[in-house]
């Protein structure tokens, strides 16, 4: 009875989001002044803080990626609090499962599984180092990134039994990249008189090499999350002795 | 319209699998059918032109969050009393 209740509480609840749905408008290519419409009001919005970005960001930070230009400029000392406590995270499930030596008999993967992983796997880890270096440019950044190719070192865990990831090489990545991404605030502090304000040139807008620190920071961010995430996955199977 | 199609049956299959996760009693199926509900959500976000979350959503809700699951149901169990 009380099972029943609560499906049909939930059935409700997706009814309700559904019809919410069809209110949505969707993406008009023809209408430029799609995104700077209010939700709320329904008018035209130009001078509110997303206009701002919208409209700015380009010629402000030199990032095409709106995004990616509030996640690492507008926002900066907001993503170094979030790779910490990720890292924090990291830490807390290394403390819990080093000491757990198990050596438990794992099954052989079949030979399709071992044999595809081999191949899939340079491809996965280069689709996660084109993320994260396109960030300024393309959706997604480090996070993302960081985390391809975190899943990428997991497709590899899964099908062979005996494969490890060093610790040490783990936690230097991520211990470098940290610093590098600490470092250029600092160098912000003493070129541009700001924590992590841009001292690089911001170049052409568009280019692979532009934005000035952005790409630099968000690559950092890629090692030290995909270094995170897949120092975890390794815990979590099970350590190398 | 094909668009909205498509939206239903992800929606759908989204509820299905977030409902099967909860009231399933083999923890394993229920974790994989938590991954199922999330790549379908991210298919969602991608038509509804987010692909930084669908690509986030994909590789750690869909990967990374599963495996976790699957490796902790491995060093408890697998049955829910």
């Amino acid at each position: 009875m009380r099972r029943m209740a609560g499906i049909v509480l939930a059935a409700l609840l997706f009814a309700c989001i559904m019809y919410a749905f069809t209110f949505v408008k969707t993406y008009d290519y023809n209408s430029s002044d799609y995104y700077y419409t209010d939700p709320i009001e329904g008018g035209k919005v130009n001078e509110t803080v997303t206009g701002h970005y919208i409209e700015n960001t380009k010629n402000e930070t030199g990032a095409i990626n709106a995004v990616t230009a509030i996640v690492v400029e507008y926002r900066g000392f907001d993503t170094l609090g979030e790779v910490t406590v990720l890292f924090t995270a990291s830490t807390g499930v290394s403390m819990l499962l080093y000491s757990l030596h198990q050596r438990r008999k794992r099954r052989e993967a079949n030979l399709i599984l071992k044999e595809g992983s081999k191949i899939v796997l340079p491809f996965i880890l280069l689709t996660g180092a084109y993320i994260f270096i396109h960030g300024h440019l393309t959706p997604g950044g480090g996070f993302p990134g960081g985390s391809v190719i975190a899943s990428g070192f997991l497709l590899m865990m899964v099908a062979y039994p005996k494969y490890f990831l060093k610790e040490s090489r783990v936690s230097i990545t991520e211990s470098v990249a940290g610093m590098i991404f600490v470092l250029i605030g600092m160098l912000g502090l003493v070129f541009a008189s700001y924590f992590l304000e841009n001292f690089l040139s911001l170049g052409d807008v568009g280019r692979l090499f532009s934005a000035g620190i952005i790409p630099i920071i968000y690559i950092a961010i890629g090692f030290k999350v995909g270094a995170e995430l897949s120092g975890i996955m390794n815990n979590l199977k099970g350590v190398e002795e | 319209m094909i668009e909205s199609i498509i939206a239903w049956v992800m929606a759908l299959l989204a509820f299905i699998a977030a409902v099967y996760a909860v009231e399933a009693k083999d923890l394993l199926s229920s974790a994989i059918s938590v991954g199922i509900a999330s790549l379908v959500v991210s298919i969602l976000f991608l038509m509804l032109h987010a692909p930084d979350v669908a690509i986030t959503e994909a590789s750690i809700g869909a990967g990374l969050t599963m495996a976790i699951f699957v490796y902790s149901i491995g060093r408890t169990e697998r049955w829910e009393k």
